[in-house]
């Protein structure tokens, strides 16, 4: 029993990470239309970046984080504005595939710079475990858990509350309405862009703090497309949910496999296979958009 | 005073079709104007070429000046003529359809200084209480009426000087579209709004009008005061669908009308 709280928990924990790389993801296709490739790159950028500055020059962590979400604020900049401005107007496949191409450069920007191996940032948090209802847990879990859920919440209330977040729900809803409201939809684009590489680089530096990263990071990536897609493609609460169903799903079907199988390598699969059959049932996801009818 | 005047404009949409072909018209400041024409006369490409719209639909003005307040405004993106005070309410309301209707409302508000914000909101509010009403529900789930409501609610949120308000009877019952035109006349008087209607619904749009142009095929063929077009026979005949007798004409002797007009006056 408590072998599968504990698995619940480390899902829980990474899956609110994917949750976090998921919303940034959701955040860019509602305002753009565009399937970033580029996401799980940008959280693998944002992690070695931090971890540079923290270890490689030595600059307190508190501080290394800030440059950090400053770095990543300039790296969405840039990418809008180099890459997906430029491609405005052209079909849809051309920008995705372009996105395929940024992935592919910002890994072997990270390769040239940093090598393959793991490397393991320096831990800022007590080592020893917090007991809750009897289990060990560690504080870095907590603190990335809560880190999440204070993103989202955030979040929530900048979209719900915020003129600005308001703005880009109109925009994800109708261009040119927007623009005809005085809506810079330019500025919405690059926001949201900088908004998905902040959250991503947040989640690179949770992840590198729990287990170390390597030039392989960017394959998370992948993992947040049945997040997102079970969620719905675009809803917040769909990508929050389905970064968490996802990430307690693969612990669990590892563990089962393992302990009642003797079989590993379950935890990359089993959340494809729920995610078939779950658009099986509702091929808008879970909290995906069916466009309103009015009768 | 002139606040809007557009001279020989030509607008080709995807670099090859003409779809306005010089076309020229005139907007006094605190009136209302109406533009006519058919289906596909190029109406909605006028009001986009003015309120700059056009940049996301791949249609360029290739030629001609529109003046606003005397200085050519030609080639500004949307959001500066927003600010500029031109707000355009599209065809087919627009509306955010999965934002409540009060999160619409902010969006038009968005050129604005926030401490504005409630005393525009209570203006609309006065204009549409039903807009009150619903301001917490789906936009989307709202009647067409109440949509089109919300359209022009909207508008007035940006505190425009200029409102280009394009065919907003479209699809409503014949009592609402009286509200609605109640509604803008309203607006004008009492905002100083000048306001520049398009409308397939000539009788509605040529009482509530100062002014009047009738376009077709990319041109203005006729023009004159509301009134005046009004009890126009030509007009009666081909828009208000008004009979004198005799063989069916086409629009091709409004025209010669129009030079006989022009060489006898
Ligand atoms: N984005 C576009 N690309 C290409 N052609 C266009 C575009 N928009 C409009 N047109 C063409 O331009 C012409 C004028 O269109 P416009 O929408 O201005 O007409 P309208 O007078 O507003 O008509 P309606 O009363 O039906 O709204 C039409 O022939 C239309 O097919
Ligand atoms: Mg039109």
């Amino acid at each position: 029993m408590e072998y599968y709280l504990q698995l619940i928990i480390n899902g829980l924990v990474v899956g609110s990470i994917y949750s976090l790389v998921a919303l940034g993801f959701v955040i860019i296709y509602k305002a753009t239309k565009v399937v970033n490739f580029a996401q799980g790159e940008m959280v693998m950028a944002g992690a070695y970046i931090c971890f540079a500055l923290t270890v490689q020059y030595q600059i307190p962590f508190a501080l290394a984080f800030v440059m950090t979400l400053a770095f990543s604020v300039l790296l969405g900049l840039l990418i809008e504005r180099m890459v997906l401005r430029p491609l405005i107007g052209e079909p849809i496949i051309s920008v995705v595939m372009v996105t395929i191409g940024l992935s592919s450069i910002l890994k072997s920007l990270v390769q040239v710079f940093w090598g393959t191996q793991i490397r393991v940032f320096p831990s800022i948090l007590p080592q020893e475990p917090f007991i809750l209802m009897g289990l060990p847990i560690a504080p870095v879990y907590i603190a990335a858990f809560g880190l999440c859920i204070l993103l989202f919440a955030i979040f929530s209330l900048f979209f719900k509350y915020s003129s600005v977040g308001i703005a880009m729900r109109a925009t994800a809803f109708d261009q040119q309405a927007a623009q005809s409201m005085g809506i810079g939809i330019k500025n919405i684009f690059a926001l949201s862009w900088c908004i998905a590489a902040v959250v991503s680089s947040i989640g690179g530096i949770i992840l590198g703090n729990i287990n170390g990263i390597n030039s392989q990071l960017g394959h998370l990536g992948l993992k947040v497309f049945p997040a997102v897609i079970l969620g719905g493609l675009d809803s917040l609460l769909g990508a929050a949910l389905g970064g968490l169903i996802i990430g307690v799903l693969e612990n669990v079907c590892e563990g089962l496999a393992r302990e009642l199988l003797n079989l590993g390598g379950f935890k990359e699969v089993a959340s494809f296979v729920v995610l078939v059959i779950i658009l099986m049932v509702k091929p808008h996801g879970l909290f995906g958009t069916e466009e309103i009818e009015r009768v | 005073m002139s606040l809007l005047n557009v001279q020989n404009l030509e607008v080709v949409y995807n670099d090859v079709v003409l779809v306005l072909k010089g076309l020229s018209l005139n907007v006094e400041k605190g009136s209302i104007t109406t533009l006519l024409g058919a289906n596909g006369a190029g109406k909605s490409t006028t009001l986009k070429a003015i309120s700059g719209l056009l940049e996301g639909e791949d249609g360029k003005a290739t030629s001609g000046t529109i003046l606003y307040k005397g200085k050519p405004m030609s080639s500004k993106s949307p959001e500066k003529t927003v600010r500029q005070g031109i707000f355009q309410v599209m065809e087919g309301r627009r509306i955010f359809e999965d934002l409540t209707v009060e999160e619409n409302l902010r969006c038009g508000a968005y050129t604005q200084p926030a401490k504005n914000f409630s005393t525009n909101l209570e203006k609309v509010y006065t204009y549409f209480p039903r807009l009150r009403e619903r301001r917490t529900q789906l936009a989307g789930y709202m009647s067409g009426g109440e949509q089109q409501m919300l359209a022009i609610g909207r508008s007035v949120m940006a505190c425009p000087e200029l409102l280009l308000l394009d065919e907003p009877s479209l699809g409503l019952a014949p009592l609402l579209v009286e509200e609605i035109f109640d509604i803008v006349k309203k607006i004008n008087k009492e905002e100083g709004v000048t306001v520049l209607l398009v409308e397939q619904n000539a009788r509605m749009a040529l009482s509530l009008a100062d002014y009047g142009y009738i376009m077709e095929n990319g041109r203005i063929v006729m023009d004159g005061k509301g009134s005046e077009l009004l009890h126009n026979p030509d007009v009666q005949e081909f828009y208000l669908g008004l009979s004198h007798g005799g063989e069916k004409r086409s629009y091709r002797d409004v025209k010669h009308y129009r030079r006989r007009k022009r060489w006898l006056g």
